[in-house]
């Protein structure tokens, strides 16, 4: 009950800041480009480039090819659907995990809604990822292989993403503002995190005794979902998802709990 | 509206024995303490009428941010609440959610929406935030090329846009040219006289005098005296006061520091500044004090001078004498005899502030033939503000005024 009580002073306060929300989006989304003469063309030159290298380099000039995929650009458009979501991912924890240290001194200045500062790093992120994610689309649109309704099935599983991202983000975000190994030892272990996650290559080259691991990754169904609608343009197998989505809403609930618990301490340890 | 309640309020930090202690006390299932409380505040209880105006007065380290963030919301406290009705305006820290790159419009948008106003609400306001902050054009340029000043006159302007109910406001009106200051003081006045409650933290007791009809003073966490601002200030110089600038004082300046030059045939060896033979570093302007200092010879000496000069903070020669001007011979020492020397003041006509002594051995009339001892800042103290009359600059003379009616012949 007292959860209950605790959830709606959140959502009233995030409705009262919702103004100041949409404004620090928007500013800093602003603030990286503002100095620059091309301004917010870099926010899309940026991306374009990323995706440019990815088809470009792989297809044309590596001529690499995925086992059992026609197209010239099947590697590519596997890499691209677990690189460009795997960024969101990683943009969202790192951020989430510093949220508070960066900043420390709003936090202990000003009193309003602490939980818009992971709201705003989730809209941040998101954001730029619809960026990325938009011109990747309509590379997928030109190159012909755009795969039809199943596309669609991308945006439930963006969003059991987003709320696995938030909820670790948060439980690594209070516990990095008391133990601040917790911050570094994310950064490194993100990027094992990456690599044993089957973005880069397909899970099928694995051999049998790692690939029977992969079900402790909750990482890895996000990406062969993304994977298997972008290249072969299959709908995704919804059970599949159904660990990682309760392992999301148990890192919610629990960073939840710890910012509930915590939340005055982190004023005092800031 | 503008109502405050302060209940039984405390605040407790944890203090945990070591790095680990926490994250042991963490995973330990149960109800396992390993800190210990550190109590900052304990037992406050207060309530604020709606327009009424409390000042909060406290030595550093009183307790009185601790109380103010608890009171605003920032810190969480460890017993007790807080209740306020109304919209509350706190300006703890100016300039909060600015950014460089921004024009003024825009920063004042974000700041406003910061403290809890809609984007229509500054923009509503906006003519009124830009004639208060006097800006100018400045307004539409980017922060980064604003003085600090109107930095903090913006922020000024945007934080009491909006008569709030309550007005909270720590020290910030400190900052920014006397000029502006006066303004901020203009705008809080006119918002007490429609009603606002105010609750001023300062150090300034002329500040807290003039703009308060009640003042608290904190002391080690608690509350120590609430009343009329006059009575509770009188108490906070006379008691409060010097004993925790005293102590601050000397953690500051530990026993010998200061640079010292001389031959060393006579040498000072300890000094000491008085008050009704009690060894204090702050002194009360117009109290008595003594300048207290012991002497020991290594040659016999069969005249000489000591002498003594009162520096300001900023080094300027405030007052000194020597025993040879007084006309004052003192008598001949014999080798390793020691002697003890009073400098008294029936009334100490300094003004409040940083002063620092410096000390002079030496044969003659100065201190240019025969140094036995220099000794630069042989002692620091502060002089606080008299009670009764308020006075400022370096001077704190005695005076009366009378006045006579002019009768013109008609």
């Amino acid at each position: 009950m007292r959860f209950v009580i605790f959830i709606t002073s959140l959502l009233r306060g995030l409705h009262a800041y919702r103004g100041f929300i949409l404004g620090t989006v928007k500013r800093d989304f602003q603030s990286k480009y503002r100095t620059s003469t091309l301004g917010a063309t870099w926010s899309v030159i940026n991306p374009l480039a990323m995706i440019v290298v990815y088809t470009v380099i792989f297809s044309q000039i590596m001529q690499a090819r995925l086992p059992g995929v026609e197209s010239a650009f099947g590697y590519s458009v596997f890499l691209c659907a677990g690189v460009l979501t795997w960024g969101l991912f990683a943009e969202i924890t790192a951020r989430t995990q510093n949220v508070f240290l960066e900043n420390a001194s709003l936090l202990k200045k000003i009193s309003f809604p602490r939980i818009t500062l992971p709201v705003i790093v989730v809209l941040n992120a998101g954001l730029n990822f619809s960026i990325v994610f938009g011109l990747f689309t309509i590379f997928l649109i030109i190159s012909g292989n755009f795969p039809g309704w199943v596309f669609f099935a991308i945006f439930p599983i963006l969003a059991i993403q987003i709320l696995f991202s938030v909820g670790l983000g948060m439980v690594l975000g209070v516990l990095n503002v008391f133990f601040r190994d917790v911050g570094q030892f994310f950064n490194i272990a993100l990027q094992f995190w990456f690599w044993l996650t089957p973005i880069v290559y397909p899970a099928d080259i694995l051999p049998e005794r790692v690939r029977s691991l992969l079900v402790f990754n909750p990482m890895a169904p996000l990406m062969q979902a993304y994977q298997g609608i972008l290249v072969l343009g299959q709908w995704p197998h919804w059970g599949s998802l159904i660990p990682v989505m309760l392992t999301s809403l148990a890192f919610c609930c629990l960073g939840l709990h710890l910012f509930r618990k915590h939340a005055g301490e982190i004023v005092d340890e800031l | 509206m503008g109502r405050i309640q302060v209940n039984n309020l405390g605040k407790a930090y944890k203090q945990y024995p070591g790095r680990w202690a926490r994250l042991a006390e963490w995973l330990t299932p149960g109800n396992s303490v390993r800190h210990q409380l550190k109590w900052v505040l304990k037992g406050i209880n207060f309530n604020v009428e709606p327009g009424e105006s409390v000042g909060i007065i406290g030595v550093n380290g009183a307790g009185k941010s601790t109380l103010l963030k608890l009171i605003t919301g920032t810190a969480q406290s460890t017993t007790g609440q807080v209740s306020i009705s109304g919209r509350v305006a706190a300006l703890l820290e100016l300039g909060m959610g600015f950014h460089p790159d921004f024009t003024g419009r825009q920063n004042a948008i974000m700041a406003g929406q910061l403290l809890g106003m809609t984007a229509q609400e500054v923009t509503d306001h906006m003519p009124q935030i830009e004639a208060f902050a006097e800006i100018g054009e400045y307004i539409d340029s980017p922060l980064r090329v604003y003085s600090s000043g109107m930095q903090v006159r913006l922020a000024f302007s945007v934080a009491t846009a909006q008569r709030p109910d309550v007005l909270i406001v720590d020290e910030a009106l400190s900052v920014g040219d006397a000029y502006f200051q006066h303004k901020c003081f203009g705008r809080v006045r006119s918002y007490q006289a429609q009603g606002t409650t105010l609750l001023f933290v300062s150090h300034d007791p002329g500040a807290v005098k003039t703009l308060c009809d009640r003042a608290i003073l904190i002391d080690r966490g608690t509350i120590c005296l609430d009343g009329n601002p006059a009575d509770v200030l009188d108490y906070y110089n006379a008691l409060i006061a010097p004993d925790a600038i005293d102590s601050a004082i000397r953690e500051g300046t530990p026993n010998g520091n200061g640079t010292r030059s001389g031959s060393g045939v006579l040498r000072i060896l300890e000094a000491d500044l008085l008050n009704e033979n009690k060894s204090m570093r702050a002194l009360v302007a117009g109290q008595p004090a003594s300048v207290h200092l012991r002497l020991q010879a290594s040659k016999p000496l069969e005249d000489f001078t000591i002498g003594f000069l009162i520096k300001d903070r900023l080094g300027n020669d405030v007052f000194g004498t020597n025993t040879h001007h007084m006309l004052q011979a003192l008598e001949p020492m014999a080798v390793g005899e020691i002697k003890d020397l009073f400098f008294d003041f029936p009334s100490l006509a300094l003004g409040p502030g940083h002063y620092s002594i410096t000390l002079a051995a030496h044969a003659s009339a100065d201190h240019l033939a025969g140094n036995y001892d220099w000794w630069e800042r042989a002692l620091v103290f502060q002089v606080m503000p008299a009670q009764g009359i308020h006075t400022i600059g370096l001077c704190h003379m005695t005076l009366t005024c009378h006045q006579q009616a002019v009768h013109v012949a008609s």
